[in-house]
């Protein structure tokens, strides 16, 4: 790695948080006594890598403390819920949600989404109600609504986005109406990295009591989140982003909300108690909590909130900036590199098309350069279609990436256009 | 590992996957079917003449990488005027090419020398295995088409 990236970010020693990271210093397609090329991830976006610190606390949890929790009298029941609502806690500061009964732990921001549209949807929505959600949405914020669509006959109505993959809000307030029963709208697109205007989209909504889901799953990686700010009603996001573990989602929802929402799955956890008589569940967030939760993997989500805590999520989201600026200005110099999402403000996912090249034959040159990317359509056909590219390659740049990384992405790119003669 | 890409792409392949052969729709085929691999999006259409048992024309329209177009091309070429049997064999000659290695590999059935060498050129896939999808994509809807069905997705292969 070059000096310059030390130089460059004198707030930020991102050669230093590195080593927190034990996968970034392997190697890939080592073979036959060669050796490899050094991992340049750019993936973070589809899911990023664990700091040791992460790696530990649940090492050490497992060792130490283990044991299921909310039920047992024993010492280590106690001590794992202790520390298992502590980390609800810790999820609620992060946010700067109200209060931790705020906070419901799900499989994953999928599941979250999933909740919602069940949950409250099945209860409060009917035959022609509306649901507003965006062209640039996750197919996780689309098909549970269409999911419902299909049970409950609402209609989905779509906003739109400009060429720069700006947000239309003049669409969006144009679509709002009495029919309006939910917006359900990304707060950072994963293949376009436009930030949309959070605040703005809520205060839109209210203004007809209509309440307000966003999927913070790339938003909250990327920056401050404050869901009392933006007056979120609900907020999802996946701790697997978040440098945390995998098979963990956090749904906020504000208490009155959750509090009118019957529950997502039963089982045991979420109920005060059972008969065959009649059963009667617990307040939220218990209540949509059924079954044994992924209790290891809070711990993991933990350890990584004060991970990046440690670092300052402001210092954090400057140096992605950074990265992105770099990135952006350097793939601009490859001819025929079209960037697809180019809205200021836009978080640091850079999706782009190569003339000539197909992104699945990108993805398999820069590969072999230890370039890893996402190919494909990001889970987001609709997106695809709207700025007419199909597939497209995306680099998205973590915590833990370098202007060199940026470097050699382009050069594997050049490697790329002449293998092809583009 | 250079090498690895160089048999991936040969010459002959990134000269398929830039110029197909028979990418066009024949007005007069009876037999057509869908080949998709949902997770890249790649989409072919695959048309079949089929008279008399024996594949009179082929040939093939979509969108796809430089892998699954050249594959798409070939195939064209080397299963025009086979017999519906013939053409079988050489899918299933085909798949084992990408998929197997070489002592695992079945004997589906005569294939004359010609034909084996354009298949072997395939097979550098093999060291590839998320890419072996695009390479036998449109075949698996050419045999598809033979069979009467109209579609062939990725997830089933």
């Amino acid at each position: 790695m070059p000096d310059a990236d030390a130089i460059l970010s004198p707030a930020f020693d991102v050669l230093r948080v590195r080593e927190d990271f034990p996968i970034l210093s392997r190697s890939v397609h080592a073979r036959k006594g060669k050796p490899g090329k050094p991992l340049v991830y750019l993936d973070s976006g589809a899911s990023a890598q664990k700091p040791r610190q992460v790696i530990q606390a649940m090492t050490r949890f497992l060792e130490e403390d283990y044991s299921n929790i909310h039920r047992g009298v024993h010492f280590l029941s106690q001590t794992a819920t202790d520390q298992f609502e502590a980390v609800r806690i810790k999820v609620a500061r992060f946010i700067n949600a109200p209060s931790d009964r705020c906070v419901v732990f799900t499989r994953s921001s999928t599941e979250a989404i999933n909740l919602v549209a069940a949950s409250y949807g099945r209860t409060f929505l009917n035959e022609g109600d509306e649901v507003i959600l965006s062209i640039m949405e996750h197919h996780a914020n689309i098909v549970p609504w269409q999911l419902l669509q299909a049970e409950k006959k609402i209609v989905i109505k779509v906003v739109p986005c400009d060429d720069d993959g700006v947000l239309d809000l003049d669409a969006y307030r144009d679509l709002l109406s009495d029919r309006t029963k939910l917006v359900a709208i990304t707060h950072c697109s994963n293949v376009l990295g436009t930030v949309t205007p959070a605040k703005t989209i809520a205060a839109l909504a209210h203004e007809r009591g209509v309440p307000v889901l966003f999927d913070g799953s790339q938003a909250v990686v990327h920056g401050p989140v404050d869901v009392q700010d933006i007056d979120a009603d609900f907020y999802v996001f996946t701790a697997h982003k978040l440098y945390g573990p995998t098979g963990l989602g956090v749904l906020y929802g504000k208490y009155d909300l959750l509090k009118r929402m019957p529950p997502y799955q039963g089982g045991g956890d979420m109920i005060e108690s059972v008969s065959f008589a009649g059963t009667t569940f617990k307040p939220p967030p218990s209540r949509f909590e059924a079954g044994t939760p992924p209790i290891t993997e809070v711990i993991g989500l933990g350890a990584a909130i004060d991970y990046i805590e440690s670092l300052g999520r402001e210092a954090i989201a400057a140096h992605e900036h950074d990265l992105l600026q770099y990135a952006t200005q350097q793939l601009s110099q490859v001819s025929g590199l079209r960037i697809i999402g180019t809205a200021p403000g836009k978080g640091p996912i850079i999706s782009f098309a190569l003339d000539g090249v197909h992104p699945h034959d990108v993805g398999t040159i820069v590969d072999q350069y230890g370039v890893a990317v996402r190919v494909g359509r990001h889970c987001a056909e609709p997106l695809a279609e709207r700025f007419e590219v199909g597939p497209t390659v995306r680099a998205s740049f973590g915590l833990y990436n370098t202007r060199a990384e940026a470097d050699a992405l382009v050069e594997s790119l050049l490697a790329v256009k002449e293998f092809f003669g583009a | 590992m250079m090498d690895d890409l160089r048999e991936l792409y040969q010459e002959v392949i990134l000269d398929h996957g830039k110029n197909p052969r028979n990418f066009r729709h024949p007005d007069d085929s009876n037999r057509q079917a869908k080949g998709e691999n949902p997770m890249c999006g790649d989409r072919f259409m695959v048309y079949l003449t089929l008279k008399d048992g024996v594949i009179e024309d082929v040939a093939f329209q979509g969108r796809g990488c430089a892998i699954s177009t050249a594959s798409a091309s070939m195939m064209t070429e080397l299963v025009r005027g086979k017999t519906a049997a013939e053409a079988e064999t050489l899918f299933a000659t085909f798949h084992d090419l990408c998929t197997k290695d070489d002592d695992e590999q079945g004997d589906h059935g005569p294939v004359d020398e010609d034909s084996r060498e354009k298949l072997m050129v395939m097979s550098g896939v093999r060291q590839f295995p998320v890419r072996v999808k695009c390479a036998t994509l449109a075949w698996h809807a050419m045999n598809a088409a033979l069979h009467g069905q109209d579609s062939a997705s990725s997830d089933q292969f």
